[in-house]
């Protein structure tokens, strides 16, 4: 692998970006948009909006970081860019990682505008770090789009690929512990949301809103979110084929 | 010398169903190729085979004494899909400086390549607002920017206006005498006489394989539509 075409390959995407204004303006207020609006839903119910906020401030760009990762690679399969590339001297590697870095970095730049609004304007107040909030949220983001790119390859048409939306990412939102806490889940479906990364995309915020300290959990949790990661992007990798039928 | 292309009893199925079948030829280095027959015919399957994105059910393909798809051979290769298989929200010159990083091209071969196409006063222009045949030569200047060896290029004149057409012919018998192979597809039977060597397609296999002239006077036609015809009534002619 190497620097040079994993990073023209994250400048060709970032530029690709750049050429459609919406969907930048889009990335970055959705979902802080969402938090405002859940800012004031909750308005003054004391304490709710620290309860949930953390959470969905994991969540929303989690969703929206999965969507358009799907989307963009979905593309680059159908219009023939990918299996062109694929006969070029591009390792496999070097394109998810060109993505990954790409969605990454516009996960840093959503995640921090999204924070620094819950924390300056919506009043979000956690009793953790609020900068390690912040890198939590980043780092949903990025399973977001690792998540995406993986699951992409799955999806032969755009139909399919929207669709991976409720089916992979709505059951875990339910299973993730925001509806009731993971331990008074039923045995089985708290099994399943062991395996689940939003169950720790989520964890790790709520560890933030609730303790003062860096505690262990929060740590595995991270440590969790950060080895889905890895596997997500591999297993895009490894599903990237350069003959086929 | 290796020859640039050794295909040896290829044969091809695609959803149950044999796309190429027995196909074999050898083709020496610095030959233009027209790989000449109707839609349908297996072409591009032959010509996916060839670059080695397509899964092959039996016989050889070599380029340049390796197998297809080796990694070594991705330097040297340059392949364009029918389909414009470039990014439309990207400028010309920003998609060609892409393929051209990845390819591992000089800055100086990306003008070149948009010149060589014809679209110098298009560079700052982005894909998606070019006309088809536009957007194809984008494709086209994409696989030129990497100087292969070997081209293989499907349908690349396909909704071209005749003098641009001509100028992208009088552009592959230029990089053919320099030394490159093409390998060029066309249903246009017309398209048979800008090349040095034609292979005549028909259901999966090659009908004929030799130059145009040679082709003409065995048929004793004076076009190609004609010839194609005749060579189907009698295989033997």
């Amino acid at each position: 692998m190497t620097l040079r075409r994993t990073g023209a390959t994250t400048g060709r995407v970032l530029r690709q970006l750049r050429h459609d204004p919406r969907t930048v303006a889009m990335l970055l207020a959705v979902p802080a948009v969402l938090m405002g609006l859940l800012a004031w839903i909750l308005h003054g119910r004391d304490g709710e909006f620290n309860r949930f906020g953390p959470p969905l401030l994991g969540i929303f760009p989690l969703i929206v970081m999965f969507l358009v990762t799907s989307v963009a690679t979905l593309r680059e399969r159908t219009n023939g860019t990918l299996e062109r590339l694929l006969t070029m001297p591009l390792a496999k590697a070097e394109f998810v990682m060109g993505y990954a870095l790409a969605f990454g970095f516009a996960a840093v730049i959503q995640a921090v505008v999204v924070s620094g609004l819950s924390f300056g304007l919506f009043g979000l107040h956690v009793s953790g770090s609020a900068w390690l909030l912040v890198l939590v949220a980043v780092l949903d983001a990025v399973l977001g789009a690792a998540l995406g790119l993986s699951l992409s390859a799955l999806a032969s048409t755009e139909f399919q690929a929207v669709q991976f939306m409720p089916a992979f990412i709505l059951p875990q939102l339910l299973l993730c512990g925001i509806v009731i806490p993971r331990s008074q889940l039923p045995t089985v479906l708290h099994w399943l949301s062991d395996i689940l990364p939003m169950s720790y995309a989520v964890g790790a915020t709520q560890q933030l809103g609730v303790s003062t300290t860096v505690t262990s959990e929060f740590l595995v949790d991270i440590g969790v979110v950060a080895v889905f990661v890895a596997a997500a992007l591999l297993l895009g990798t490894a599903t990237l084929r350069r003959r086929t039928r | 010398m290796e020859p640039a292309i050794r295909i040896e009893h290829l044969q091809v199925n695609r959803g149950g169903r044999t796309v190429v079948r027995d196909v074999s030829f050898t083709i020496p280095s610095g030959t233009l190729v027209g790989l000449i027959g109707p839609s349908g015919c297996g072409k591009t399957t032959l010509m996916r085979s060839l670059v080695g994105t397509q899964i092959v059910a039996g016989g050889l393909v070599e380029l340049f004494g390796q197998p297809s798809g080796s990694p070594n051979l991705r330097h040297h290769v340059g392949y364009v899909t029918q389909a414009p298989s470039v990014y439309p929200d990207l400028s010309v010159t920003e998609n060609l400086r892409y393929f051209a990083t990845v390819l591992g091209a000089p800055r100086s071969a990306v003008d070149r390549a948009i010149d060589d196409v014809g679209l110098g006063r298009y560079a700052d222009t982005v894909v998606g607002r070019l006309s088809g045949g536009e957007q194809a030569r984008v494709s086209l200047a994409t696989a030129l920017v990497g100087s292969p060896q070997l081209l293989v290029l499907d349908e690349p004149t396909v909704g071209l206006d005749p003098l641009l057409r001509r100028d992208l012919w009088a552009l592959f018998a230029g990089l053919a005498q320099a030394g490159s192979t093409l390998i060029v597809s066309s249903h246009v039977m017309d398209e048979a006489e800008r090349c040095q060597r034609i292979l005549l397609m028909r259901d999966g296999g090659i009908l004929a394989d030799g130059s145009p002239e040679a082709l003409l006077a065995r048929t004793g036609s004076t076009d190609f539509d004609q010839a194609f015809i005749a060579l189907i009534e009698d295989p033997s002619a």
